[in-house]
C-alpha cells in the first residue's frame, strides 16, 4: 500500500497503489482516527511549509542521536568494557526506520570503534487499523542472532505522530522476546499523540498542524536525505 | 486482490507474487519464535465449511487462521449428492447471520464456492471444489518451488497422473503459468480431459521422455477406483508407465525436486524411496501450506475496506 | 360465441388484411372487412401466424405441481403464442398408460388455454426395458401419436427397433432423446475446453450423434417414422442431412436455448443454464441455425422444463437439468432467425406450427390462414423489445435462462379455435 496520504482518503487496495517508496509521512503511516474535526484544528499554526532539514542537517541530527545513544548505553546497564554497547540493539521500524537504525549503528561504530546489533521489526501484522487502511505488503523482520532477551532495545522510526506505530512495535517486540528495557528514537517528533507514548531520543521536534504532512526522505529509500513539511491538499485535509 | 479466492485465475502475476512474498515474510517473522501467533485478525471470524472430509486441508486452514488470531468455526456439512442435507444456500445464509468474515469452503461439487460467493458478504476461499480447483494448494506448491529453486520464471514443472479428476492440476497449471513456469502434463490419455489442448501447458504421454527436462515433478494421487472405470488396465501397469521410482528419479537433473500434494499412494504413483528422498518436498509442502494460507487470509481479510 | 374482426394484421408477414373470426373458424380474409356486432382487434403492424405448436413441453402434472401444472403451463404456452403443446411423459406417475394420458388430456381441456396433446412413454416407467401399452394410449381419448421416453434415451437398440416398428400401426412416431447413457455417466455440461477448465464432467457430442446415427439406420431399415428431440450438435445436423438425403422418414427439433446460448453460460456455475442435452459451442449454434433455416431441422421444440427454486438454487451438479422456454420461444426465433434474415415469417409458421403439427398428427393446428380453417392463430408485434423478468412469467417456475436479456417480439393476441386466450399481451383467463 502506498504510504502517501492518498491511501487515507481512498483506501484502495490495487496494485498500482503498492508503491513502497513513497515518501514517508506520518499521515500515511498512522491512520488518524480523528475525522471531521480536522479542518477546525488545521488552522492552528504549524511550521512554515518547506524544507525542514537538509541533507547536512539530517547527518548532523543522526550524529547527535548516535552520541546520545552511546551515552545512554554507558549509563543504563551493568558496567562493561564496551560501554554497554554490546547490550544495545537498534530495531528499525520499516520502511525508513530500518535504514535509520543502520545509520545510527554505523555512526556509533565510527565514534567508538564498536559495532552495535541492528534489526528490523515489521509491524504490519500488529496494526490495529488494518480494516481502515487495507493490506500492505509485509517487510522483513530480522533480529540479531543474539536476540533481544535481556538487552536494551531502542526502536527507531522516522516520524513520531499518533504513537500507534510504536504501540504496534511494542506488541511485536513482546512476541519476539523479553528486552531488559525498550526505548524509542525518532528523527522527527511532530506531536499530536493519540497514545501515552513519548520518545527517548528525538532528532528534531517540529510543531505542526494536523493538516500538514511531514515527509522524511532518506537516501537508501528515496535517493536523497531531507525532511519536508507540506500542506495537505483539499480532500486530504478533510480527512 | 479480488475479494474471493475461487480459482487460480483470480490472481494475476502481481497478486500471486504478493501472496508468496507475504508468506515468506510471515515465515521469517515467525521463524524460531516461541509464540507463533500474530494479532492481525483479532475479532475476525473464519468459518471452515467442509462438505468433504479433508483433515489435512482443514487443519492447515485452521492453524493459519488461529495463528492470525481469528476466531475459527469448523462447520462440517457432510451433505453429499446422495444424502441431501441443508441446502448450500441455507447454510450460506446461516453463516451470513453469524457474521463470518471469511468462509473457507471444501465441496464435492465443482463451482460450489462460486455459488457461495453470491450469497455471503465475506470473502470465500476455495479449499478444493470437486474436480475444479484448489488454489491455495497451487500457491503453496509455487511457494515451495520458489523456496527450493529460488525462482519460478522458466522453471519446468511436470505434472503427472490423473489430471482429468485433479483440482490440484487445474490450479497449478493456471497459477504456475501466471508465474512464468513452463508446465508439462503427463498422463495416460484417458486421464487427460478433452479440451486439455486449450490449457497453457504441454501435454505428453511418455514420462521417461520429459524427466530429464524437468526441474520439478509433481505426482498426482491416482485412485485405484479409476481402474474399475477402465481409465487404465491395472495398478501395476499404471505404476510401471507413470509411477515415479528410484530409476526414474535418477533421470532428473541434479537439483530437481519431487512434489506430491498428498495423501500419497506409496507404491502406486510414487515409490517410498522417492517420497522419502532429499528431493522430496512433501513435508515442506505441508508446512508451507500454513504460511501460504496465512498470507491469503491476511490479504483477503486484513484490510477489506468498509 | 363472440365474433372478432382483426384489422390490418399481416398474414405471414405479407400485405395487411382484415381477418374475420367467427364460430371458431376463419370466416374471411380480405381488405376492409366489416361485421356487425364483431369485436374489433386493432392489429396494424402485427404479424398473423397460425397458432404455434410445441412438440416438447414438460407440464409436470401429475407429480410436480409445485413446479408447473397443466393450467399454468397452458397459460405460459398461450402467452408464448402456442395453441397446442405436447405434454411429455416423464410425470409421476409416468404417462405410460391410457389412464394417465387421458388424465393429462382432460386437464388440458379443462384449462382450455391450449390443446394439450399428451405424449406417451415408449417403455414402462421410462425404464427402457419393455414397451408400454402404446396402442392403448393411441386408442384412448388422448389419441396419442407421439411416444417418447424423453429425459431418458431408448438406448437398447432392439427395443428401439421394436418401438419404431410397432407404432406404424397407428401412424405414431417415436421421439428419441438421443443420449448414449454409457457415454454420459455423471455428465454436467458439453465436453470441451470449458468443461475441462470448469471441472464439470463432460457430455460428449458423440453421445448424441451415435444414437441419432443408429436410429436413422433403424428407421430406414424398418420403414418407420423417427423424430429426434432437441438436436444440439453440428454433427447431429450433418447426420440428419445425410439421412434425409437418403429418404429416411426422420424429423428433428431444436430448442430455442440451443439456438441462442452456448456453454459459455456455464462459467457462472449458475444451474439455470444446466440443461440436457447441454448448451454447446458457437459452432454448434451456427450449425443448428443453418439446419433450421434449410429445413434439415423441421421444428422448434421448446423443451420447456419448469423446476422448483430449490432444484435450481444449488450446486451445479446437484441441480436438475432444464429451463423454461414457452414464453420466450418465439422471441428467440425472431432474434436468431428472423432478424438475421435466415427465416421469413412464412418460415417461422412452417417451423413452429405447420411442421410440428404434421409430425404430431395434430388435427386442426398448423393449418393455413385461410377461410374455413380453424381459427388457431397468433398476432405478433415484431418491433417490440422487452427485457425478460422471470418474476413476470406465467409459468409457476422461474428458471428462465433469458432473465435480464432483452429479446425482440411480443405476442399480442392468441386465438384458440376462435376464442382469444391472450389479448393485449395478457392472458384472458
Amino acid at each position: 500500500m502506498a504510504d502517501g496520504p492518498r491511501t487515507r482518503v481512498q483506501y484502495r487496495r490495487h496494485r498500482s497503489d503498492h508503491s513502497f517508496n513513497d515518501p514517508s509521512s506520518e499521515a500515511g503511516k498512522e491512520a488518524s482516527l480523528a475525522r471531521s474535526s480536522e479542518p477546525a484544528r488545521s488552522s492552528t499554526p504549524g511550521s512554515a511549509p518547506g524544507t525542514l532539514l537538509s541533507a547536512a542537517d539530517v547527518a548532523r541530527v543522526v550524529d547527535r542521536m548516535a552520541h546520545q545513544l552511546i551515552e545512554r548505553a554507558a549509563t543504563g546497564g551493568p558496567a562493561s568494557a564496551d560501554g554497554g554497547l554490546a547490550d544495545l540493539v537498534l530495531v528499525g521500524i520499516p520502511t525508513r526506520g530500518a535504514p535509520l537504525a543502520r545509520r545510527l549503528a554505523a555512526r556509533i561504530q565510527a565514534f567508538t570503534g564498536t559495532g552495535v546489533d541492528v534489526g528490523t521489526a515489521d509491524i504490519t501484522l500488529y496494526r490495529d487499523d488494518l480494516r481502515l487502511r487495507g493490506v500492505r505488503a509485509l517487510e522483513p523482520t530480522v533480529l540479531p542472532d543474539a536476540g533481544i532477551d535481556g538487552r536494551l532495545v531502542v526502536l527507531v522510526d522516522d516520524v513520531l505522530f499518533s504513537g500507534r506505530s510504536v504501540r504496534a512495535a511494542l506488541d511485536a517486540l513482546r512476541d519476539l522476546g523479553r528486552p531488559r528495557s525498550v526505548q524509542l528514537a525518532v528523527l522527527v517528533d511532530r506531536g499530536h499523540r493519540e497514545l501515552p507514548i513519548r520518545a527517548d531520543f528525538v532528532g528534531k521536534n517540529v510543531p505542526t498542524s494536523r493538516s500538514q504532512q511531514v515527509k522524511v526522505h532518506l537516501a537508501e529509500v528515496d535517493g536523497v536525505d531531507e525532511v519536508l513539511v507540506t500542506e495537505a491538499t483539499g480532500t486530504e485535509a478533510a480527512q | 486482490m479480488k475479494r474471493h479466492l475461487l480459482e487460480a485465475a483470480d490472481l494475476d502475476r502481481d497478486d500471486a507474487t504478493l501472496v508468496l512474498d507475504t508468506a515468506a515474510q510471515i515465515d521469517q517473522a515467525l521463524a524460531g519464535r516461541e509464540v507463533k501467533k500474530l494479532p492481525t485478525l483479532r475479532g475476525r471470524t473464519v468459518v471452515n465449511l467442509f462438505y468433504e472430509d479433508s483433515t489435512r486441508t482443514r487443519i492447515s486452514f485452521e492453524l493459519a487462521a488461529k495463528r492470525l488470531s481469528a476466531d475459527v468455526i469448523n462447520f462440517s456439512a457432510k451433505g453429499s449428492s446422495v444424502s441431501k442435507g441443508e441446502s448450500l444456500k441455507d447454510t450460506a445464509l446461516t453463516l451470513e447471520a453469524m457474521g463470518a468474515d471469511a468462509v473457507v469452503v471444501r465441496h464435492w461439487a465443482s463451482g460450489a464456492p462460486h455459488r457461495l460467493a453470491n450469497w455471503v458478504r465475506g470473502s470465500v476461499v476455495n479449499a478444493g471444489d470437486g474436480t475444479h480447483e484448489h488454489p491455495t494448494q497451487a500457491l503453496l506448491d509455487a511457494y515451495t518451488i520458489r523456496q527450493r529453486l529460488g525462482r519460478l520464471d522458466g522453471v519446468r514443472v511436470t505434472i503427472v497422473g490423473d489430471v482429468l479428476h485433479s483440482r490440484v492440476a487445474r490450479s497449478n497449471v493456471g497459477l504456475l503459468h501466471t508465474l512464468g513456469a513452463e508446465v508439462t502434463l503427463v498422463a495416460p490419455p484417458t486421464l487427460l480431459p478433452v479440451g486439455v489442448g486449450s490449457w497453457p501447458a504441454e501435454v505428453g504421454y511418455d514420462l521417461d521422455a520429459v524427466l530429464p527436462k524437468s526441474d520439478v515433478v509433481m505426482m498426482l494421487r491416482v485412485q485405484a477406483e479409476r481402474m474399475n472405470a477402465s481409465y487404465f488396465p491395472s495398478a501395476r501397469e499404471y505404476s510401471r508407465r507413470y509411477g515415479l521410482d528410484a530409476r526414474r528419479m535418477a533421470a532428473l537433473p541434479d537439483d530437481a525436486i519431487v512434489m506430491h500434494p498428498g495423501p500419497m499412494n506409496r507404491g502406486m504413483e510414487i515409490a517410498a524411496e522417492v517420497a522419502d528422498s532429499v528431493r522430496s518436498t512433501i513435508v515442506e509442502q505441508v508446512a508451507n501450506g500454513v504460511s501460504t494460507r496465512m498470507a491469503v487470509l491476511y490479504l483477503l481479510l486484513g484490510g477489506s475496506p468498509q | 360465441m363472440t365474433t372478432y374482426l382483426i384489422k390490418g394484421a399481416r398474414p405471414l408477414g405479407g400485405e395487411p388484411a382484415d381477418i374475420l373470426v367467427k364460430d371458431g373458424r376463419i370466416a374471411a380474409i380480405g381488405d376492409s372487412l366489416s361485421a356487425t356486432g364483431a369485436e374489433v382487434v386493432e392489429a396494424a403492424g402485427l404479424i398473423a401466424l397460425p397458432g404455434l405448436v410445441d412438440l416438447h413441453t414438460h407440464l409436470r402434472e401429475p407429480g410436480r405441481e409445485d413446479a408447473e401444472t397443466v393450467e399454468t403451463g397452458s397459460r405460459a404456452a398461450a402467452l408464448g403464442g402456442f395453441t397446442a403443446v405436447h405434454a411429455m411423459a416423464n410425470t409421476d406417475p409416468v404417462a405410460d398408460t391410457a389412464g394417465v394420458v387421458e388424465q393429462v388430456w382432460r386437464l388440458g381441456q379443462e384449462a382450455g388455454l391450449v390443446d394439450v396433446v399428451p405424449v406417451g412413454a415408449v417403455t414402462v416407467g421410462l425404464k427402457g426395458e419393455r414397451l408400454a401399452e402404446l396402442g392403448a394410449m393411441a386408442d384412448s381419448a388422448a389419441r396419442v401419436r407421439v411416444f417418447s421416453d424423453d429425459g431418458h434415451c431408448v438406448s437398447d437398440p432392439a427395443l428401439m427397433r421394436r418401438a419404431l416398428e410397432y407404432v406404424k400401426a397407428f401412424d405414431g412416431v417415436v421421439a428419441q432423446h438421443a443420449e448414449e447413457p454409457r457415454l454420459t455417466v455423471g455428465a454436467q455440461m458439453h465436453e470441451g475446453d470449458r468443461s475441462a477448465r470448469l471441472g464439470l464432467t463432460g457430455w460428449p457430442a458423440a453421445a448424441e450423434e451415435a444414437i441419432i446415427a443408429r436410429d436413422v439406420l433403424l428407421a430406414e431399415h424398418v420403414g418407420a417414422r423417427l423424430h429426434v428431440c432437441h438436436v444440439s450438435t453440428a454433427g447431429s445436423v450433418e447426420i440428419l442431412r445425410w439421412a434425409k438425403s437418403r429418404g429416411v422418414q426422420v424429423t428433428a427439433e431444436v430448442t430455442p436455448h440451443h439456438l441462442l446460448l452456448t456453454d459459455a453460460c456455464a462459467e457462472s456455475y449458475d444451474p439455470v443454464f444446466k440443461v440436457n442435452p447441454p448448451l454447446r459451442t458457437d459452432a454448434d449454434v451456427e450449425a443448428l441455425r443453418a439446419g433450421l433455416a434449410d429445413g434439415t431441422i423441421d421444428a422448434v421444440g421448446t423443451d420447456h422444463a419448469p423446476h422448483a427454486v430449490e432444484d435450481k438454487e444449488s450446486e451445479w451438479a446437484q441441480a436438475r437439468p432444464g429451463m423454461l422456454g414457452l414464453e420466450q420461444a418465439l422471441s428467440v426465433v425472431i432474434e436468431t432467425m428472423v432478424e438475421p434474415g435466415r427465416l421469413d415469417w412464412a418460415g417461422v409458421a412452417d417451423r413452429m406450427s405447420v411442421r410440428p403439427a404434421a409430425i404430431g398428427r395434430v388435427d386442426g393446428h398448423g393449418r393455413p390462414l385461410a377461410p374455413g380453417e380453424p381459427a388457431n392463430l397468433v398476432l405478433v408485434d415484431p418491433s417490440a423489445r422487452a427485457t425478460v423478468d422471470p418474476a413476470a412469467l406465467a409459468s409457476r417456475s422461474r428458471n428462465s435462462p433469458y432473465a435480464g436479456r432483452e429479446l425482440p417480439g411480443r405476442v399480442v393476441a392468441t386465438f384458440l379455435k376462435g376464442t382469444p386466450t391472450v389479448l393485449d399481451g395478457k392472458a384472458v383467463k
